[in-house]
């Protein structure tokens, strides 16, 4: 993955760039389906970074995609319409960075009580504290209350969405591989054996938790800009299981599997849109089904350890 | 006066949450990982009373005690059933797994029972009202109005505490629970069965969240698919509260949460985020003491 990363970095931004000067050509809807496939991507593989790689399984990813979606669009409506069209992009693009670091705050507040427990705890006060989230958008009026935020405009184009997920991709694989990233994994492993080798443990878990919040919140932008309608209601639990789902689907701790459930997920609700009302029974059949018989995720094909046995 | 009122309605309250949180608390001790699916076992108990309600009163009268009693044994019979069923096919293939895989399947338990009951086939995502299973008193004591659901609550999830403190101390198979959650290899060789001791477990964990589900739902607007989902939050974390695996620890928590939550809600600045409140409530006790009012701390070994 280590040379591989840079490549995909290069070719995503290229062919995004590629795509996006032609997006005038294409139909909308597979376009609007394209940019959905790449918000996916960042949430998948940021939570992956969480979930699989750390081994700390959070239940809250939607909430960062909340505060990073209403943050970044709540600038983006007060400063348009003083600011040229012509700085619309640099606009966007310090929307989008404001509602990472705004996202990847919230993720320290998170992070730093909740990163102490393990496993079920964990993933009880994430989904706690993403549903708080929720409920704090719900309720102030700064943010639109329970209507949300509405008529953002539209910059969210192709070549946003990829370049921000080929830089998410980038980033979280670079990451773990790096030396300090594998600490990550350690952490995954065992975390007794990493505390007596001299890594904190809870260090490295913030640490993941704030990058994956920060990936999350600008995928939250890249979603308000896409949408252009913004209501809290669309952040709650299922939209953190979706991207749960596609990480364990992806099998976790692979970016490559992660990435490729993500656009599989995506795809098959549109493609099936007359099962919608099976869709999260079949999630749900599908969680059970992979945990009983390949709990290492549909698109593992080989591993180097199976780590899944060795942790406890 | 007001605030011995607000006594009277938390403590209803909080003796549910005791029930819903002993489920959690007694398959912790057993297995050490939460079952998510408890509360939706909780709301199959709700609605198998709904169902019930109809049938049991053509035999015993309407909104009596006899018939009550009869609707909540059958439905926590029911809901034993469920959860034994749902030991035996989602968590018993995996006990030997990763704490991870059993979690991620206990969610994957949980979400299924939801949308299978929210789709239209089964029982739709409305909410119901649901029926009158007792006469409706309301005594006047002073400016005091204690209703008869007031004291219905209380005094059976009493009852049931001390039945269950009868099996968990004073039988066979409750010295076998004991036994496992100490050490379940140590227990197996002892020649304790520990699929049947686990399977027990379960069955008594979902009765109990079943008659809590029918208490609950007795004073809820309405009963629906996701009703189980909050308050069954809400008894984990007093679960956490009291002390997870530790069985006096989950009825005082839940007496503990119930009557905070009742008197927060009670108060004009801090009623808008009652909601919060019991999260808050984890947040602190988490950090400030993990192992609960009355657990015992532990050192993990290698």
């Amino acid at each position: 993955m280590q040379l591989g990363a840079k490549r995909w970095l290069f070719g995503a931004v290229l062919v995004a760039l590629g795509v996006s000067a032609l997006s005038g050509h294409f139909n909308r809807y597979y376009l609007g389906v394209a940019i959905d496939v790449g918000i996916s991507i960042i949430l998948a593989v940021s939570l992956n970074l969480i979930n699989g790689y750390t081994g700390q399984f959070s239940l809250g990813h939607a909430g960062f995609m909340a505060v990073g979606g209403f943050t970044a669009a709540k600038l983006t409506l007060l400063l348009a319409p003083s600011v040229p069209e012509a700085a619309h992009p640099a606009l966007f693009a310090g929307s989008i960075l404001l509602g990472g670091a705004v996202a990847a705050l919230a993720g320290l507040a998170v992070g730093l009580p909740s990163l102490r427990l393990r496993g079920d705890y964990l993933a009880i006060v994430t989904l706690g504290f993403g549903e708080i989230i929720r409920v704090i958008f719900q309720t102030s009026e700064t943010f639109g209350a329970a209507t949300g935020l509405t008529g953002i405009p539209k910059f969210t184009t192709l070549f946003w969405t990829w370049g921000v997920a080929a830089l998410t991709v980038y980033v979280v694989a670079s990451l773990v591989n790096s030396t300090y990233g594998r600490g990550f994994l350690c952490v995954h492993d065992d975390e007794v054996a990493a505390a007596a080798m001299g890594i904190s443990p809870t260090r490295y878990k913030v640490t993941a938790f704030v990058t994956g919040a920060f990936f999350a919140g600008m995928a939250g932008a890249l979603y308000a800009h896409h949408k252009q309608v913004l209501k809290p209601d669309g952040f709650d639990f299922m939209k953190s299981i979706d991207i749960v789902v596609m990480v364990i689907l992806g099998g976790m701790g692979n970016t490559v599997g992660v990435i490729l459930a993500a656009v599989l997920l995506t795809i098959l609700p549109e493609l099936l849109r007359g099962l919608a009302d099976y869709r999260m029974i079949l999630y749900s059949l599908l969680i059970i089904g992979l945990m009983l018989t390949r709990p290492q995720g549909l698109f593992t094909l080989r591993r180097r350890v199976d780590r899944s046995r060795t942790a406890n | 006066m007001d605030w011995l009122q607000q006594l009277i309605n938390g403590l209803a309250l909080g003796s549910i949450y005791a029930l819903i949180a002993l489920g959690y608390t007694m398959v912790y001790g057993v297995l050490r990982f939460i079952n998510f699916a408890h509360s939706d076992v909780l709301m199959l108990g709700a609605f198998a009373a709904f169902f019930l309600a109809p049938v049991v009163g053509t035999v015993f009268p309407a909104q009596s005690y006899l018939g009550a009693a009869v609707i909540i044994i059958i439905a926590a019979a029911i809901c034993a059933a469920i959860g034994m069923l749902i030991e035996l096919l989602a968590y018993r293939p995996l006990r030997s797994r990763p704490k991870l895989t059993v979690l991620i399947t206990a969610i994957g338990v949980s979400l299924f029972i939801e949308f299978t009951c929210q789709h239209n086939a089964v029982f739709g995502a409305r909410t119901r009202p649901f029926p009158k299973l007792i006469p409706d008193h309301n005594f006047h004591i002073g400016s005091l109005v204690i209703g008869s659901h007031d004291i219905v609550v209380p005094v059976v999830a009493a009852t049931l505490l001390a039945l269950l403190w009868l099996v968990v101390q004073r039988t066979k198979i409750g010295m076998a629970m004991r036994a496992v959650s100490f050490n379940p290899q140590a227990a197996a060789l002892m020649g304790v069965n520990i699929n049947r001791v686990i399977s027990f477990t379960f069955g008594l964990g979902s009765a109990l969240a079943a008659v809590a589900g029918i208490l609950y739902a007795m004073k809820a607007p309405g009963i629906e698919p996701l009703m189980g989902v909050q308050p069954g939050l809400r008894a984990f974390i007093a679960a956490v509260l009291g002390g997870i695996g530790n069985l006096p620890g989950a009825a005082l928590g839940g007496l503990l949460l119930g009557l905070l939550e009742t008197v927060a809600g009670g108060i004009p600045g801090i009623s808008n985020y009652r909601d919060g409140i019991a999260f808050a409530i984890l947040i602190l006790i988490l950090l400030f003491r993990p192992a609960g009012l009355l657990g015992e701390v532990k050192t993990e070994k290698v």
